[in-house]
């Protein structure tokens, strides 16, 4: 039960709503952190928390594409596939998930680490191809860099190539008087 | 370094430069918010952005002091603000950087929108994907409720003034100001009928405005130097300022180029983002983001600001630039922007839902060599049957990469059909669907 887990963090986020409805994304959110996906359970509990019907919470939950309601791999690849990406090669990382993993868009591999999506624009436009893994942006893929986030990921779960506070380009670094 | 004084970027671009408070402070942050705070009468907080001639930089360009004019002055109840972080117009990514690399610009713009507007609450409603973006403003709100710029009785004015992250969950239309309000309110984000508007019945029915992030970290500046100096920025009277605009696609230098409104595409192009990435010459680009019209070499020499795009028959939108080298194909860079509205459309309105899958359908069909010459007309057919016929402005936008590479590359749809004629593999009339 989210409930007796999350209390505190419940009791924050109905704080910043002066309706209770409002909370409805943020606690989706906290269900899919939880389980790593939105259970129907979680689901018919938060309509109770938030004394809406389960419908109500379903077609929502439905409407967002980043709330699961099945369960994915470890790793989430959602690789964008918009023109602004697809002109630099998207369709080509997607090719390198499907010879290195032999997942398509919407399967997961049989040990249920990976799974790929295909997704659209994530605002990284200027620094494509790029995907996102769970949380992190990776960004300005190749080949190489792909073959070393993987075998980080695998390795220990997370990958120093992610993307940090963005600014692209770089700003010209001064150099400075030694 | 650029030519022009840069402004939002200003800081990001020193060397060393955090975004936390004390590098913000340091660099003249929140002087806005304590020259105004209980010392100048909000309503001229609205006249002073009115006279700037600021425009809202999420896509549409409505004025921003107008729009908080419009909120009813003798309402008592409480008002909101809204900052519209959803950036998801495909070819742009600079609200992201903005937030992400100086986070307290965005929240002294939206304290002061907030004393403009008397709202007490404000929310930053930000796309599900910026996990990052969102701690970064998390922190950032956290530093300046210590600090006494957030909370109740900010700079001890008697005021309240709170801000919240709202972490959307992944759909385009929710950038759309009142599909947003949706959304924000717990429900499926499909946009509202118009009138009324926000400003009256917005967020929880109550008065509401919707600002966009790039315009919104504008204010501090306004505030600071005045409304005179910004109104001589750019393109006067009416695009002033500078713009962020993101160049993508084959260019040599990628990214966030801020620029005054009113330099040409051929400048922001070849000297900011270097030119293109090969030998190969451009063939077209896009100006504003998806839902604008794309353009021919020939429109190289429009100025960026809101008229001249618009008289070169597309729209300035969201500022994303994304450039097409010679051997793009056209008819397939229009299907695969149409494959995303496709993807987006919200299913609220029927042309548009309904609408946008004929148009892939029909697309794919085309792309994939099975077309035949009807297909050209039932493509126009659909786009002017969703234009204009849907609650918000998704439909006018979504036809926009068809019927522009129709008008400006008809012949490489034509050669696609004619492949497929050739190859003879269609023999009975197929039916076509039409509306």
């Amino acid at each position: 039960m989210l409930k007796e887990k999350y209390g505190s963090e419940i009791a924050e986020i109905l704080s910043h709503y002066p309706v209770r409805r409002s909370a409805l994304i943020p606690l989706l959110y906290l269900a899919q952190q939880d389980e790593g996906y939105v259970s129907e359970a979680a689901m018919k509990e938060i309509a109770q928390m938030l004394r809406l019907t389960p419908p109500q919470v379903y077609e929502a939950a439905t409407f967002y594409t980043m709330l699961n309601l099945k369960p994915v791999g470890k790793f989430h690849l959602q690789i964008c596939k918009s023109l602004m990406c697809a002109l630099v090669g998207a369709d080509v990382v997607i090719g390198w998930v499907k010879a290195k993993l032999g997942i398509g868009p919407g399967e997961t591999t049989a040990d249920g680490l990976f799974t790929l999506s295909t997704v659209e624009c994530l605002a990284a436009c200027g620094t494509a191809p790029m995907m996102q893994v769970n949380e992190d942006y990776y960004e300005r893929l190749t080949e190489e860099k792909f073959d070393r986030i993987l075998a980080d990921l695998k390795k220990d779960g997370i990958c120093s190539l992610k993307t940090g506070p963005f600014m692209w380009p770089e700003p010209i670094t001064v150099k400075r008087e030694t | 370094m650029p030519k022009h004084e840069l402004i939002l970027l200003k800081n990001m671009m020193q060397p060393g430069y955090t975004g936390s408070l004390q590098d913000y402070e340091r660099a003249g942050g929140y002087q806005a918010l304590r020259k105004v705070v209980g010392k100048v009468p909000p309503a001229e907080v609205t006249t002073t952005v009115m006279k700037s001639g600021l425009r809202g930089r999420g896509g549409a360009g409505f004025p921003t002091g107008v729009k908080w004019g419009f909120l009813p002055k003798d309402y008592q109840g409480p008002r909101y603000l809204c900052c519209n972080a959803d950036e998801s117009e495909p070819g742009t990514f600079k609200d992201r950087q903005l937030i992400e690399r100086d986070p307290h610009q965005i929240l002294e713009g939206i304290l002061l929108a907030c004393y403009a507007i008397g709202a007490e609450s404000a929310y930053i409603y930000i796309r599900g994907e910026f996990v990052l973006g969102a701690r970064i403003l998390e922190s950032a709100i956290a530093e300046a409720r210590t600090a006494g710029y957030i909370g109740a009785n900010i700079l001890d004015s008697g005021i309240t003034a709170n801000v919240w992250v709202h972490r959307g969950a992944g759909a385009y239309i929710c950038g759309e100001e009142t599909a947003l309000l949706e959304s924000l309110e717990g429900k499926r984000g499909l946009p509202r009928v118009k009138p009324p508007f926000p400003a009256t019945h917005g967020l929880y029915n109550k008065p509401t405005v919707v600002n966009n992030v790039e315009t919104l970290a504008n204010l501090p500046h306004i505030i600071s130097r005045g409304p005179e100096w910004f109104s001589a920025i750019g393109s006067p009277p009416k695009s002033t300022g500078t713009r962020i605009f993101c160049v993508s696609g084959h260019v040599k230098r990628p990214g966030n180029y801020e620029v005054p409104m009113g330099v040409t595409f051929r400048e922001l192009i070849y000297q900011e983002a270097g030119g293109m990435r090969s030998d190969k010459p451009i063939k077209a680009f896009i100006p504003g983001g998806a839902s604008a019209p794309f353009l021919t070499p020939d429109s190289l020499d429009v100025k960026l600001d809101f008229e001249s795009v618009a008289a070169a028959g597309s729209m300035l939108g969201s500022g994303g630039v994304t450039v097409m080298e010679e051997g793009t194909d056209m008819v397939w860079a229009a299907l695969r922007l149409m494959e995303f509205f496709y993807h987006e459309s919200c299913g609220k309105c029927s042309p548009c839902r309904e609408g946008s899958s004929w148009l892939v359908q029909t697309m794919r069909r085309i792309v994939a060599k099975r077309g035949q010459m009807e297909d050209l007309e039932t493509l126009v057919d659909l786009c002017k049957n969703i234009a204009g016929r849907t609650v918000c402005a998704f439909g006018d936008a979504e036809i926009s990469p068809i019927m522009s590479t129709l008008k400006h590359w008809r012949p490489e749809y034509v050669r696609l059909i004619h492949e497929a004629e050739a190859a003879n593999l269609i023999t009975l009339k197929r039916p076509v669907a039409r509306p």
